[in-house]
């Protein structure tokens, strides 16, 4: 591999375990009998974002976000179309084979559906096996020591190992794909909608555990979900992303909070409330019609076709991410063509009142 | 875009008499050979212009007594047990063929979860919602078209005329489900039965689907019966809720004194399970074990393995029935010992 010495002057200095810098993918368009030829769907848009130490950064946004594309252009399971994966500094983004699969050992991935992630013929004790032996090449009954502890961490006993997956609930099948992610000993895990099909009651339990795992061993987690009550409760840091980009991104608590993005607050105030009346927000602000194409992004903000506070340079001119009061950026021209609000989050009933 | 302070605008009033009676009702089904109990006992009725959540985790039997209600069980693979459904003047379980199409789609309308599945992907959705329209009321072809337009524009589908033309894969997921609500209300139902109609929808889909619902109830005076796994879009949804676990009602409230004080010990462990309840980044307080299969048979209280409060020998031995202290009800023997925490902070 070769570095160039910018980035390894970096490498000593560098906060994030991994990162991802201006990150581009592009799809080959439909190529049906009614499309263009060579039209590109641009999925992921220019996102840096990074995982620090010990910490999970939640990614939200809704279907056709790009956000799971993110997930996968991290772990190298896509090739990125521009930019940079940094691993531990290294960059990682051209790695092929030998070196890939080293950098694979450090990130591994849980997928939403326990139902489809494992395979049916093999035993649990096999599932769990398999990427421990690939990455770590365990020698003699090392392998089965290591399959038994991976299986306790989890929550499941070694007596789990002789079953198949059938023979277990959603809930035990989500421990036993966490496991298979937990064998190689990562340094990162991305959890994509892990927690999205399973029942409430499960849910909570599985969130327990990764919040378990990442203090028992200091976990870097990339929790990719729609699910804001669940992002809000595991993330220390939170991005959103809306179109292929990333709008807003700060600590959990100032984002949820005092978003300072209106799509933030619009997706917020959408999420219901399990409470008594007397105890729910009051204002829900009600977007209207859907995201554009991304095969025929816009100009400028994505979010400027259904922004209540849009004004005059949104359509055209893409914003810039500008630091938040509270921590954090957020790429809005109200932070700066104005200036309306210059680094402060929104102010309350902001949105309700500027439109109507 | 607007705002909406929730409640809603003003509802309609609602009726005295039921509109949908359950009574006893008791259904085996078959799923692979032999046939278990899947819904055991449930009592419910609903009158005109309420809005009532049933909501339970997997195999708690809330989509099978849904799709009961509009006589939707294949009859080959189940079996009633005791018990009857009525609607309106029309006994759902003695119903003929027939008559249930009759009552399908004129008194009782359906919506499901996934709007594709429940589309016809080879014709134009305003054809398919003129073809409801003059199976029901034998109107003319260019009659069920403009009224078909009219219930686009009634679910708040701009460009209502061309989208008419559009093949279900040409509309997103929201749009569809549009398109199913339009085709589920055309002939002014008295009742929509609506089974998880926003979990495949994105959060601000799901809101602009809610506040629809909400002001076609209020429009047209139908009742709703919401089934849900989500227990925060039944309390901003709901007038009254109806728990579900293993086949049978465990907890009937209405919704506020719900989520405040709960009855049942499985509700209040739902409500503090949610993590939304809960302060961020701490462990969360679980519900432990998993839902029990389909067709579990236990002699007591079919929550007594995963409850916190269960007394053994008193809990564990024979059925528990459903204690009715209106408007609320409960299937506990302990509740009245209980003080159980709810959603209120």
């Amino acid at each position: 591999m070769t570095t160039t010495p910018a980035v390894e002057a970096e490498t000593a200095t560098s906060e994030f375990v991994l990162e991802g810098r201006n990150l581009v993918k592009e799809f080959a368009g439909r190529s049906g009998l009614f499309s263009r030829k060579g039209s590109r769907v641009r999925a992921v848009d220019g996102v840096t974002v990074g995982l620090r130490q010990g910490r999970t950064l939640g990614l939200v946004g809704e279907s056709g976000s790009g956000k799971s594309t993110v997930g996968r252009l991290l772990l190298r399971l896509l090739d990125v179309t521009d930019g940079e994966v940094l691993l531990n500094g290294d960059d990682i983004t051209r790695e092929r084979h030998g070196d890939l699969r080293r950098a694979r050992r450090a990130m591994q991935m849980v997928f939403q559906d326990p139902y489809s992630s494992l395979n049916p013929t093999m035993r649990v004790g096999e599932l769990v096996g398999e990427p421990i032996a690939y990455h770590r090449r365990p020698r003699g009954s090392a392998l089965q020591d290591e399959i038994n502890r991976t299986l306790t961490a989890v929550g499941l006993s070694p007596d789990h190992a002789r079953r198949f997956p059938d023979e277990l609930s959603g809930g035990q099948r989500q421990r036993v794909a966490i496991a298979r992610a937990l064998g190689p000993s990562p340094d990162v895990l991305v959890c994509d909608e892990a927690v999205s099909a399973l029942d409430i009651s499960i849910q909570s339990q599985i969130l327990n555990l990764l919040l378990r795992l990442q203090e028992e061993f200091g976990l870097t987690i990339l929790f990719v979900s729609h699910d804001l009550s669940v992002v809000r409760h595991v993330s220390h840091d939170v991005a959103v992303m809306y179109l292929g980009q990333v709008v807003e991104q700060g600590p959990a608590d100032r984002v949820v909070d005092h978003p300072a993005h209106p799509y933030t607050a619009a997706l917020l105030s959408a999420v219901p409330e399990a409470k008594p009346a007397a105890e729910r927000g009051r204002q829900k602000i009600l977007l209207r019609g859907d995201p554009p194409s991304p095969s025929a992004p816009p100009r400028g903000c994505p979010f400027a076709s259904r922004c209540p506070a849009a004004f005059e340079p949104c359509a055209d001119i893409r914003p810039e991410h500008t630091t938040v009061e509270g921590g954090g950026t957020v790429a809005c021209h109200l932070q700066t063509k104005g200036p309306v609000l210059a680094g402060q989050p929104l102010p309350i009933g902001f949105l309700t009142t500027q439109t109507k | 875009m607007t705002t909406t302070a929730t409640p809603g605008i003003e509802a309609p009033p609602i009726g005295r008499q039921p509109l949908l009676r359950v009574e006893d009702f008791s259904l085996d089904l078959a799923p692979s050979g032999e046939f278990v109990p899947v819904l055991s006992d449930i009592n419910l009725s609903v009158r005109s212009g309420e809005v009532v959540g049933l909501v339970g985790e997997s195999g708690s039997g809330k989509s099978t007594l849904a799709l009961s209600l509009i006589g939707l069980v294949p009859k080959k693979i189940s079996k009633l047990r005791s018990g009857r459904i009525t609607l309106g003047d029309t006994e759902i379980t003695a119903g003929s063929r027939r008559a249930l199409q009759s009552v399908r789609g004129s008194k009782v309308g359906m919506i499901f979860q996934e709007p594709m599945t429940a589309l016809d992907p080879a014709y134009r959705v305003g054809d398919q919602v003129a073809e409801a329209i003059r199976r029901h009321t034998g109107v003319s072809r260019a009659e069920a078209r403009r009224q078909a337009i009219e219930n686009f524009k009634l679910v708040e589908m701009s460009d209502a005329e061309r989208r008419a033309d559009a093949y279900p894969h040409e509309l997103s997921g929201g749009l569809r489900q549009r398109v199913c609500i339009a085709l589920a209300i055309s002939c002014r139902p008295q009742l929509l039965i609506a089974d998880e109609p926003t979990t495949a929808l994105d959060v601000t889909t799901q809101a602009q689907i809610l506040d629809l619902l909400r002001r076609l109830r209020d429009e047209l005076g139908m009742a709703i019966i919401l089934i849900s796994h989500d227990l925060a879009v039944i309390a901003e949804f709901c007038d009254r809720v109806m728990v579900m676990y293993a086949g049978q009602i465990v907890e009937e409230s209405p919704i506020d004194p719900f989520f405040i004080q709960p009855r049942h010990p499985y509700s209040s462990a739902l409500l503090q399970s949610l993590p939304e309840n809960q302060p961020p980044l701490q462990t969360l307080t679980v519900l432990p074990g998993s839902p029990p299969p389909l067709g579990l048979q236990v002699p007591g209280c079919r929550f007594a393995a995963r409850c916190a409060h269960v007394q053994h020998g008193r809990c564990d031995v024979t059925p528990i029935d459903l204690t009715s202290r209106p408007p609320r009800a409960f299937r506990c023997v302990r509740a009245n010992e209980l003080s159980l925490p709810g959603a209120a902070r």
